[in-house]
């Protein structure tokens, strides 16, 4: 278990005790099922010699039956149930409902081999996106219209930047193939899918850098589309996101710019 | 079974005539084990190539130099697609039943010989075919052994993607065709051609479980084979069927689409879920009577081991969204595709609760292939527990294509099915070459393998837990280079490296003993089912897994074919006395 990175998210300490009980229960399970067929073993080797003679086959007694396959497997059988009934809880309250009010809305778009998030800015509205305009060199990574009004104030960033303890809806899409979203720290993970709007919900409690990782093989640079998640105080949040919206200093340099394709990762333009 | 087609034709003359262009069913056995031990090989040389250049990414292949990321994917594409379809569904699913299910059931041949022997040259081809794939323009396709579009779909979105990618359809085509061709022969043999005195109620487990597998390869190819054919038609006839609109492939925007590439991913895993219990329901159905046979002692329960085999794949052909829970399917059919998934555990359970209370029973011999289905049963458990886990959709939310899901499918499919292999050969051996296999050297491969794919597999838990995604060609990322795991992985390389080594000693006992092997008397294992028979045309005269009754005879077992004394012996419980 202290294999597992260290938890940043509200939801993730339920995971961690969700998953630690059932490794141990299959561990344990494990361990017994083995020592099982190396008692067996023993029991056989030591049994094998002198040859005994023939014995006529019992009929397997309805006890036997009860005790050997029946009983242990009704008992595991309601392990599973368990298993299911106490997991259920979780996955209901991570994707099952709707998104919080206060939640903030932050636009995830996977591209060969690069992570960009899109904050709507001041108005709330995501500008219009045109893919016969993405163009990563000239500073447009994910095609924003700027005839849209709604575009000039939307914030696009290479690392995601989220305030603690407010919850947090993703709008998760993808620019060509397939991506896996997976932030180990957050225990969260929802793939890409190009042609569909995936929402992702969290409430990230622990401020810290976290890895964002790709969880879904998308081509040769699929290890190397890395970056982060910068999990900050409510204040220092804010003053991230001023710094960035129109009238404030311009940026150096515009967020996607700088990537220049898909040759490097924007984890290295650390903001 | 009266008509005159069954008069067995004069055996063709010369070489060739009789072991190649054959329809004969042993020696088309022969030649699917062959290709499954070329697949073999090639997959397990390209396993060692990923292990190797995870721990020392900078060192250089003779002949090749150093992996670049896309080969380290093309290495792992062919890998996965080499194994699961050519090893693990080509031996279980064909080479083992052409070897000995006629036999078993006393049919004098397959339902369609013609059918079968075609089904292996087109396996052939599509063997050859895949692995042409190494040497087109780009090489190997890198979009793994599932091959999501779009991916897989558009040439432009990485290399391989292109003619590697071409060569990977065609090959997976053929190979569907040849499996339900194979399975569709199976079918009809095992319902339509079974000897005298044979009743469905006197199969053997292992018919059992192939005329199981052969209903979900039927099913499951076909599904294959249309999704196969539909991203053919996206890539070549201008179709969307897995391409929606508004792509942006290496910064140029692709006109037209509409289609999802979830179709793709719903139907290839209504394959792909089957095609687990495809490749390891017959090891099921053989870890059964090895057990029986080695125990001496009767399988218990026979109509309830049915019965959960039978229930095994009906519901395998109900759980193939658990691949997809983070893939944007409703988390609502999440959650009932983890209830199927948890229900499957049920009778796969039942199964191994039998095969651990089988093991109490009667005096064990632990041969070699007792050996290989006790460490069947150990990575069955082994990687099967884990399944609960991956099952709950909340746990594989973090789970999902990490090494934990790796040490998952390799210790349940794969070591599981591969342990079942080795014992379907030393045990089937002296019907092959009329000799043993050296016992020494078995229970050597047989100990080596054991820990070595232990110390392989059981540490990519570690991985997996830790957060380690699938198919990053190298650790060191630019912001998680996972630094915990170094000795970890360093460990698993040495120990699939040794688990390769092991696999000579497997070898020069195949080839060693075909010459100079014990000569293997008609029925060396004292078992009970008809392949074992003297007579060629044997009658069925009673239930399979008879052992350890005392006949008033000096043996313990009563073959199939042979008569029982006039006191009829103890049935064992739920398999009670069949009116005559």
């Amino acid at each position: 278990m202290n294999w597992l990175p260290p938890n940043g998210a509200l939801r993730g300490i339920g995971f961690d005790h969700l998953l630690r009980w059932n490794l141990d229960t299959i561990f344990w399970l494990f361990v017994a099922s083995q020592v099982l067929i190396v008692l067996a073993m023993l029991l056989g080797a030591l049994r094998r010699r002198p040859a005994q003679p023939a014995t006529p086959a019992q009929p397997r007694s309805l006890a036997a039956f009860l005790f050997t396959s029946l009983l242990p497997l009704l008992a595991i059988t309601a392990l599973y149930i368990a298993m299911v009934a106490t997991s259920h809880h979780l996955w209901a309250a991570r994707r099952e409902q709707p998104s919080a009010r206060n939640a903030i809305q932050v636009e995830v778009t996977g591209v060969q081999f690069a992570w960009y998030f899109r904050y709507p800015g001041n108005d709330g509205i995501y500008g219009r996106l045109l893919p016969g305009l993405v163009n990563a060199p000239a500073g447009n990574p994910l095609g924003l219209d700027p005839t849209d009004p709604h575009s000039r104030d939307d914030i696009v960033s290479p690392v995601l930047v989220l305030p603690a303890g407010r919850p947090v809806d993703l709008r998760l899409r993808s620019q060509d193939v397939i991506h896996g979203f997976f932030i180990p720290g957050m225990r969260l993970k929802q793939d890409a899918i190009p042609g569909m709007v995936l929402h992702l919900q969290f409430t990230p409690e622990i401020p810290g850098v976290y890895p964002i990782l790709c969880s879904q093989v998308c081509g040769l640079g699929h290890a190397r589309m890395q970056t982060r998640l910068r999990v900050v105080s409510e204040a220092e949040f804010e003053h991230w996101i001023a710094a960035r919206e129109p009238g404030a200093p311009p940026l150096s340099p515009a967020p996607g710019g700088r990537v220049g394709g898909a040759a490097t990762s924007p984890a290295e333009s650390r903001p | 079974m009266s008509a005159p087609s069954a008069v067995p034709a004069p055996p063709p003359r010369g070489f060739l005539r009789r072991r190649l262009f054959t329809t004969d069913h042993r020696a088309l056995a022969v030649l699917y084990l062959l290709l499954g031990l070329a697949a073999v090989v090639a997959g397990t040389l390209l396993s060692l190539v990923i292990r190797i250049h995870r721990v020392w990414p900078a060192l250089p292949f003779p002949f090749y130099g150093i992996l670049r990321p896309e080969d380290y994917l093309a290495v792992v594409t062919m890998h996965g697609t080499l194994m699961v379809f050519f090893v693990l569904t080509v031996v279980p699913q064909s080479a083992f039943p052409n070897l000995v299910l006629p036999a078993q059931i006393g049919a004098d041949r397959m339902a369609f010989p013609r059918l079968n022997a075609a089904a292996f040259w087109i396996a052939l081809a599509s063997l050859g075919v895949l692995l042409a794939a190494f040497f087109v323009p780009q090489g190997a396709p890198i979009s793994g052994w599932t091959s999501y579009p779009p991916l897989s779909a558009i040439a432009a979105a990485g290399p391989g993607q292109g003619a590697g990618m071409d060569c990977w359809i065609a090959a997976i085509a053929l190979f569907c065709v040849a499996a339900v061709a194979s399975s569709a022969n199976l079918l009809a043999t095992i319902l339509g051609r079974r000897g005298p005195g044979m009743r469905l109620e006197r199969l053997p487990l292992t018919a059992w479980s192939w005329l199981t597998s052969s209903a979900l390869t039927v099913i499951a190819f076909s599904t294959l084979f249309a999704a196969a054919a539909m991203l053919f038609a996206d890539r070549h006839l201008g179709t969307n069927f897995f391409v929606p609109p508004g792509e942006v492939i290496d910064g140029i925007a692709r006109a037209g689409g509409g289609g999802s590439p979830l179709l793709w991913l719903h139907l290839f895993w209504f394959f792909g879920h089957p095609e687990v219990y495809i490749s390891i329901l017959p090891g099921m159905g053989l870890a059964s009577a090895l057990l029986a046979n080695f125990t001496r002692r009767p399988v218990p329960g026979y109509r309830f081991m049915v019965a959960a085999m039978l229930m095994i794949g009906f519901l395998g052909l109900g759980v193939w969204g658990h691949h997809m829970f983070v893939s944007g399917i409703d988390p609502w059919l999440g959650t009932t595709f983890g209830l199927t998934t948890i229900a499957i555990a049920v009778p796969s359970s039942a199964e191994v609760l039998t095969w651990l209370a089988m093991l109490f029973r009667g005096r064990m011999r632990l041969t070699t292939p007792m050996l290989f289905t006790l460490g069947f049963l150990s990575f069955f458990i082994a990687g099967g527990l884990t399944g609960p886990i991956l099952a709950q959709p909340a746990l594989d939310a973090y789970l999902h294509n990490t090494f934990f899901v790796v040490a998952h499918f390799h210790l349940v499919m794969a070591m599981a099915g591969v342990f079942s292999i080795f014992a379907g050969i030393y045990y089937w051996y002296p019907l092959l070459t009329g000799r043993m296999m050296n016992e020494l050297l078995g229970k050597a491969h047989f100990w080596v393998s054991l820990v070595a794919a232990y110390g392989t597999f059981f540490p990519m838990h570690f991985a997996g837990l830790a957060g380690e995604p699938r198919h990053y060609a190298q650790l060191a990322g630019p912001v998680e280079s996972f630094p915990s795991l170094i000795p970890v992985e360093r460990g698993i390389t040495f120990a699939a490296l040794t688990l390769a080594a092991a696999q000579l000693i497997f070898l020069f006992n195949v080839f060693r003993s075909a010459r100079h092997g014990v000569r293997a008397d008609e029925n060396p294992w004292r078992a009970t089912t008809l392949e074992w028979s003297p007579d060629l045309h044997p009658i069925t005269r009673g239930e399979p897994y008879l052992y350890g009754s005392c006949l008033g005879g000096t043996e313990d077992f009563l073959p199939q074919w042979e008569l029982a004394a006039p006191a009829r012996p103890a049935q064992p419980y739920l398999s009670g006395p069949k009116p005559e």
